[in-house]
């Protein structure tokens, strides 16, 4: 396997090949994706596509990341396991990549939007950290 | 951003709750799961439970605002690999979410009490709960005699009998719970009968395999978290959404079968090129599970990708199908025997009723008798 | 009974009384016919019996003309079915297996996609004979009940193996089992039915040769 734009680690290889037809999927989710971008400069709205619900012969996803390339943004999360959330050469479109302890992918999705959700700090954890601060500064919860 | 004075968010964070009233949104920050964990563990089971990702907030909103519903484990004639299944989970920072976010108030393996104490605590969750906490049932109960298997005296059929009346859904977890399992099989000397086959008025989602995929586990108890309701189920019980494809239908090895290429043995050219393993007894083509697609060991491998044909562990009676390597184009009983028993018999039965026939036909010679239209067709 | 109950039991008991009653009435039938014996020939033999009897087995495969040309589309037909027949039945890497497990010993299998086709070709062919039949006045004078029964005995197995294998209409177990089932039906009824030439076309093609070969002419 080639180096992929974004790395598959921790994937077994095996030496087997299921077969010479590629499930033809890779131009037609390109296309999804165009469509999205002209929805969110439309609309403002948001699209994931999830890329374990489209059945991909082997080969087919690397294809897709490599074609989307990377961008300018590459961040990593430690929540849970790793996840990579990276921005891809086209504006716009991410990768959000969700590994579990033993680095195996347990998702990928594509998120056509101005920022996936994950990236921001969440609502609740700002109210959580607001009162870690303050206990912390050994001030009253109250003030 | 919300006023980060509002006081009923700050509340939120509240450990003075008790667990059973907590949300399983506040209990997870308690621990230290901060919400974007929280949401990347939504994302995930979306994706695994077949959802479109619109879903995700839905999941994530449902899940936060669940009570910790109480679940009460029996655990009757089994191994215990199910129970294994579950918490061998590698990746316990995703699947142990769920056990933590219900409140096994009882477990025979995993708890920490014993005896009087145990029971004592069973009983006050049944209470407590009544009508409202998740029955789970491992192993298959013995009808021909309560005690082949009993838990403090109590036999299995009238434990699961009194803890059934007050329990929301039962999930019968494991081919023995589902449909009687090993227990089950030829001759069956303990009566092993399966939660189905004993417990008709309250809703029940079997989740066979044996031992089942532990995200199939994990995934019907999500279900159940996020919505409240039996996930839809296929004709002998099993959620569609892991038990809807049959191995057959999303086995990676397919093409060979339909070429025609099979392993001959374990070790030959054909099984180091990975062709199918029909021949040496896969059950795959009659079976219903989520192995294929969701693997094992969080997507490390199954069966057939380490080579090993498919039991059919998730099926009933997979025990009697006449061995995991006899293929399931043979017969399952030792025909050779009988065909040749049969032949001799006959042989036997023709000679003895040939030669009635020919004296039967030189006494008609004898006396003349004409040969009638009746006489040829015979 | 749960469908893999349903399955075990075809693959079980189902075989065994299947395989009893079709081997003991196959044997029986014979050993009638055999035992029965022959009027004997009081004329000088012309020529040898044996072995005019065991060439006219091999020969009378190819029909001869004037039956070719009176009835071109059952002999087509007739011969596309049986080779059919015997390709999906004997050439099928599956079956083979189910013969290696019973009578010891097994035979390469040809790829599967090839008797995939076969069998559509086959089935077609056996509901073209029928129509045949059933369309040709003299045919249809003749035909009984029995000949419809043995018709739908032997296109069954074809129609629910390819629902089988192709997992059309029903869950797999249950697909699996019928068609098991219905090969079981045939084994049954075979010795019965005029299914007993598939043996006794031996006897009778060697018999016209036999007295051809008595009598010193061509058969």
């Amino acid at each position: 396997m080639s180096d992929a734009a974004i790395p598959v680690t921790g994937a077994i290889k095996f030496n087997i090949q299921i077969g010479d037809e590629l499930t033809h999927n890779v131009k037609p989710l390109l296309h999804e994706i165009k469509h999205a971008l002209d929805n969110l400069i439309e609309t403002g709205k948001s699209t994931i596509i999830d890329l374990r619900s489209i059945p991909l012969a082997p080969g087919e996803e690397e294809k897709i990341l490599n074609t989307l390339g990377r961008g300018e943004v590459q961040a990593q999360l430690n929540a849970l396991g790793l996840s990579d959330v990276s921005e891809t050469q086209y504006a716009g479109v991410w990768i959000v990549t969700h590994y579990n302890d033993e680095q195996h992918v347990i998702s990928r999705f594509i998120e056509v939007t101005t920022m996936p959700e994950i990236l921001c700090s969440q609502t609740e954890d700002v109210m959580k950290s607001y009162s870690r601060l303050t206990l912390d500064l050994g001030d009253n919860l109250e003030t | 951003m919300t006023n980060k004075k509002d006081k009923s968010l700050l509340d939120k964070t509240g450990l003075e709750k008790t667990d059973v009233n907590r949300t399983l949104g506040e209990m997870l920050r308690s621990q230290g799961v901060s919400r974007r964990s929280f949401l990347k563990y939504c994302a995930a089971t979306a994706s695994m439970m077949a959802m479109s990702p619109a879903m995700i907030p839905k999941i994530a909103h449902a899940l936060e605002s669940a009570r910790r519903p109480s679940v009460i484990w029996l655990s009757f004639q089994e191994c215990t690999g199910c129970t294994e299944s579950l918490t061998r989970a590698h990746t316990a920072t995703i699947e142990s979410l769920i056990f933590d976010a219900i409140s096994l108030d009882y477990h025979h393996t995993l708890q920490a009490a014993a005896g009087h104490a145990a029971e004592e605590a069973r009983e006050a969750a049944m209470k407590e709960n009544f009508g409202k906490y998740l029955l789970v049932v491992d192993g298959s109960i013995p009808m021909d005699n309560p005690g082949y298997s009993t838990i403090a005296g109590i036999s299995n059929y009238d434990m699961l009998m009194e803890t059934a009346k007050g329990a929301a859904a039962i999930i019968a977890v494991g081919t023995c719970a589902t449909y009687g399992g090993l227990p089950h099989a030829n001759p069956n000397p303990t009566g092993a009968v399966s939660v189905g086959d004993l417990i008709k008025d309250k809703p029940i989602i079997n989740v066979p395999g044996c031992p089942p995929i532990p995200v199939v586990i994990t995934g019907v108890l999500t279900h159940f978290l996020t919505f409240g309701t039996i996930p839809e189920l296929d004709h002998i019980g099993r959620p569609k959404v892991f038990y809807g494809q049959s191995i057959h239908d999303r086995c990676y090895r397919r093409p060979f079968y339909d070429k025609g290429l099979f392993a001959e043995t374990f070790d030959d050219e054909g099984a180091k090129k990975g062709w199918c393993l029909y021949k040496l007894g896969c059950k795959g083509p009659t079976t219903y599970n989520a192995c294929a697609t969701t693997k094992w060991n969080d997507g490390t491998g199954w069966p057939i990708e380490a080579g090993h044909p498919c039991l059919g562990c998730s099926e009933p009676d997979f025990w009697d199908g006449g061995g995991f390597y006899k293929s399931i184009s043979m017969p399952t009983e030792n025909i050779t025997q009988t065909a040749i028993y049969t032949a001799a018999a006959a042989a036997a039965a023709g000679v003895v009723l040939g030669t009635m026939n020919k004296s039967k036909k030189n006494s008609a010679v004898a006396a003349h008798n004409k040969t009638s239209i009746d006489d040829l067709e015979k | 009974m749960s469908e893999i109950e349903f399955l075990n039991w075809v693959r079980g008991q189902g075989f065994q009384i299947a395989v009893i009653i079709f081997i003991a009435g196959v044997i029986i039938r014979l050993a009638e016919i055999l035992l029965l014996g022959r009027k004997a020939n009081l004329a000088e033999a012309k020529g040898s019996e044996m072995s005019s009897g065991l060439r006219t087995i091999i020969t009378r495969s190819v029909p001869d003309k004037s039956t070719f040309q009176r009835s071109t589309f059952t002999v087509v037909a007739g011969y596309i079915f049986h080779i059919g027949l015997f390709v999906t039945i004997f050439l099928f890497a599956p079956h083979i297996l189910m013969f290696k497990d019973v009578i010891g010993f097994g035979w390469p299998s040809l790829p599967t996609p090839v008797v995939d086709a076969l069998a559509v070709v086959t089935i077609i062919a056996l509901l073209a004979v029928l129509t045949h039949r059933m369309r040709d006045t003299v045919l249809k004078f003749l035909t009984t009940k029995e000949d419809i029964l043995v018709w739908m005995l032997t296109i069954l197995p074809l129609i629910t193996g390819y629902m089988a294998f192709h997992r059309i209409g029903m869950t797999a177990p249950t697909l699996l089992a019928i068609h098991i089932l219905s090969v079981e039906l045939l084994l049954v009824i075979f010795p019965f039915t005029k299914l007993m030439h598939a043996f006794t076309f031996v006897l009778s093609r060697w018999y016209n040769g036999a007295i051809s070969g008595y009598r010193g002419v061509e058969s």
